[in-house]
């Protein structure tokens, strides 16, 4: 508790002592009426003076319907009908919950920030032998920086020195660490385990991935959801109309019942109904729990590795009922493999390649060695040797077609069918599904070379998973061609595939979807931040994944997935959901309780106790589930 | 140009009054109260004296909520 909360807790057991002793001492002492109200007014004054002082100041600011202004016309009304001890107590419960709230928001405020912590406080740098912190704001950018075992990487950059394993759980949720050697990119926010690591910074401070996540999780909730909206709204027309109606219910029975009726007035009992009428309206309930529950459910996420932009977001994507998704480091690796190279027999896939075979690969690898296409890196790559570019003269790059270079005075050719058809060489298609790069030496055709994108282990079950999860559409887009994409569509349950797609076809087949879907339903695409920033704004929620250190990525998307596994896409919705559903929870269940009693304290049925109860008791319950949204790890 | 103070308020409703309160300000393009995080973004009108509008700010706030106060 801090100083503000002792001092009221201190309040709430004088005035708590004060209001017991004086009830057992006026059941044995009969006092006179004026002497008991004094006595009373003790423990009320002592509870209840900010509560009166700033229903004051609000009368003479204009600002008459607060809680504060129900509070305090509701006691002293309590008082004025000599039920004192109501009145007291009824103050007295209201601080007890204004407390009790106070302590939860900021315990659970902590507790968020905590699951939050990544900010690193410092940076060491290397002076003299010395080891010197500082504050890694002032770290330019090509400083070496030394990160000891068990701290916190400050900033991005490249390790120039030590092997290590770093836990990047506060990144990714990912618990198995990550190796990291000399030469290695190294993200901020890690937390280095065994070895002392030395790092060239590549960035400030400002810009590194550490400071760019906590920027967009603290100023995530600014924007606001549909629902935080619509109670600012509501309790702006609320609190005015339940006071009116308490003021109505006040005035009008009893006249009613004077003027045309011909019976007693009874205004006590009807002045009596109306305050508890304002003790019960009070929207505190509402007005905390909502944005709390958001708030804790952007937290959990936080914490399991999916970064959300806004708690509008959060409520879009617990409404997703179709996932679009790229192909291409989505639901494959997007890295490309050499599976298989064909002289004349097709079907092998597995390595051991025969003399004539490597050599095929050699070539294709040399005339490809200065295209940056991943089809040619991943040629090189499986060649696995160092290529001596002097060998290679002549190279013309034929758009969308292949290569063609001059490799130790042979002519040789890489590409695909269309290339071969245009040097007039006859090529054979290939029985195995992926990009196939046919090879002709001296236009005499050599045979080809099959590679393949590798399917990621967990897309098949993250199909799944947000098939249980309540999506109905699962579509996927690719640049790639049909077979390839049927291929790997059908290996992981996706039965919808639109491919050979433009960048800009992309936009527009998620423009068609969005129009083909039901109004209440969102559709959420999902891309790996790289040439598909467009589809990522234009859908209703953008997920990227596998965002960590891609700015393009964390710049376009609403969703941020941390590390690249699709499973994180159903966990994702999955915590959206539950959020939404503690949320929808706490307003029908706040609303409900206040409805009824506010109607039983109309008919007289509910007396002060019950409006204390629909007052505090529903806030605190409301505050205690929406704080429930925190925790997802089980989701 | 946006800005972000730290802010210390009770209650939601009230962080939702201050945020009415500051929108309200001349000079304020528009302003979010996060009660969560306690602090409140403000996106001031092209040309606008940051120093003096956020005292009107800060007045305004005071004004629908005693209890309230932004440190500038």
């Amino acid at each position: 508790m801090n100083k503000k909360q002792k001092k009221v807790f201190i309040r709430i057991i004088i005035s708590a002592v004060l209001v017991v002793g004086l009830s057992v001492f006026t059941e044995q002492v009969k006092l006179n009426g004026w002497l008991e109200l004094v006595l009373f007014l003790i423990p009320y004054l002592v509870i209840g003076y900010d509560i009166l002082k700033k229903a004051g100041k609000g009368i003479l600011n204009r600002q008459v319907f607060d809680e504060n202004f129900l509070m305090a016309v509701a006691t002293i009304g309590a008082m004025a009908l000599s039920d004192y001890k109501e009145g007291v107590a009824v103050m007295l419960f209201y601080q007890i919950g204004e407390l009790f709230q106070s302590y939860a928001v900021g315990k659970s405020r902590r507790n968020i920030s905590d699951l939050m912590d990544i900010r690193p406080d410092y940076a060491n740098i290397e002076k003299n032998g010395q080891l010197e912190k500082v504050d890694p704001d002032e770290v330019e950018p090509g400083t070496v920086i030394v990160v000891n075992p068990g701290e916190k990487v400050p900033i991005d950059g490249v390790v120039v020195e030590g092997t290590s394993t770093l836990n990047t759980s506060a990144l990714t949720g990912e618990s198995v660490p990550r190796d990291i050697a000399e030469g290695g990119e190294i993200i901020s926010g890690c937390i280095n385990l065994s070895g002392v690591l030395k790092i060239k910074t590549s960035r400030e401070f400002g810009e590194s991935t550490v400071s760019k996540i906590l920027d967009l999780v603290e100023n995530a909730s600014s924007k606001k959801s549909r629902s935080e909206n619509f109670i600012s709204r509501f309790a702006h027309y609320y609190t005015p109309a339940v006071c009116y109606s308490a003021l109505a219910l006040a005035v009008v029975p009893p006249l009613v019942r004077l003027l045309f009726m011909g019976a007693a007035a009874e205004w006590g009992t009807w002045i009596y109904r109306a305050l508890t009428f304002l003790v019960i309206s009070c929207p505190c309930a509402l007005v905390i729990s909502i944005p709390l529950g958001f708030f804790a459910g952007i937290g959990g996420a936080g914490a399991a590795g999916v970064l959300v932009k806004g708690s509008n977001y959060l409520e879009a994507l617990a409404k997703t009922k179709a996932v679009v998704f790229d192909k291409t480091g989505t639901i494959t690796q997007g890295v490309f493999e050499v599976c298989g190279i064909h002289r004349g027999i097709c079907g092998k896939t597995d390595g051991g390649y025969t003399a004539e075979e490597a050599k095929m690969l050699e070539y294709a690898a040399l005339a490809e060695c200065h295209s940056t296409h991943p089809i040619s890196t991943s040629l090189r790559n499986a060649y696995n040797g160092k290529l001596d570019i002097s060998r290679v003269t002549d190279i013309k790059e034929i758009s969308g077609h292949g290569v063609t270079a001059v490799v130790d005075g042979h002519q040789v050719a890489a590409g695909n069918d269309k290339l071969m058809e245009q040097l007039g060489v006859k090529s054979h298609a290939c029985t195995g599904t992926g990009t196939i790069v046919h090879v002709a030496v001296d236009n005499e055709y050599a045979g080809h070379i099959l590679i393949a994108d590798v399917v990621k282990p967990h897309a098949k079950e993250a199909v799944q998973a947000l098939k249980a999860a309540g999506i109905k559409r699962l579509v996927m887009l690719t640049g790639d061609d049909r077979q390839v994409a049927e291929n790997v569509a059908a290996s992981v349950g996706i039965t919808e595939v639109k491919s050979q797609l433009l960048p800009a076809d992309k936009v527009t087949a998620v423009e068609k979807m969005l129009s083909e879907k039901a109004p209440k339903e969102t559709l959420a695409f999902v891309g790996d931040g790289i040439n598909d920033a467009p589809v990522l704004s234009r859908a209703d929620v953008g997920i990227a994944m596998g965002a960590l250190g891609s700015d393009a990525a964390i710049e376009a998307a609403d969703i941020v997935l941390m590390d690249d596994d699709p499973l994180k896409i159903a966990k994702a919705v999955r915590i959206a959901k539950k959020c939404i559903r503690i949320v929808y929870e706490n307003i029908y269940f706040a609303l409900g309780v206040k409805l009824v009693c506010l109607l039983l304290g109309a008919l007289g049925i509910a007396n002060m106790w019950v409006a204390i109860f629909a007052d505090v008791g529903v806030m605190v319950i409301a505050v205690l589930n929406a704080v429930r949204a925190l925790f997802v790890k089980k989701l | 140009m946006k800005k972000t103070y730290k802010i210390e308020v009770d209650c939601a409703n009230c962080a939702n009054k201050m945020e009415e309160a500051a929108k309200a300000t001349a000079g304020v393009k528009d302003a979010t109260v996060n009660f969560m995080t306690l602090k409140m973004n403000v996106e001031f009108e092209d040309g606008a004296e940051v120093k003096a509008v956020m005292q009107e700010v800060l007045k305004n706030c005071k004004k629908v909520e005693d209890d309230c106060e932004i440190f500038l």
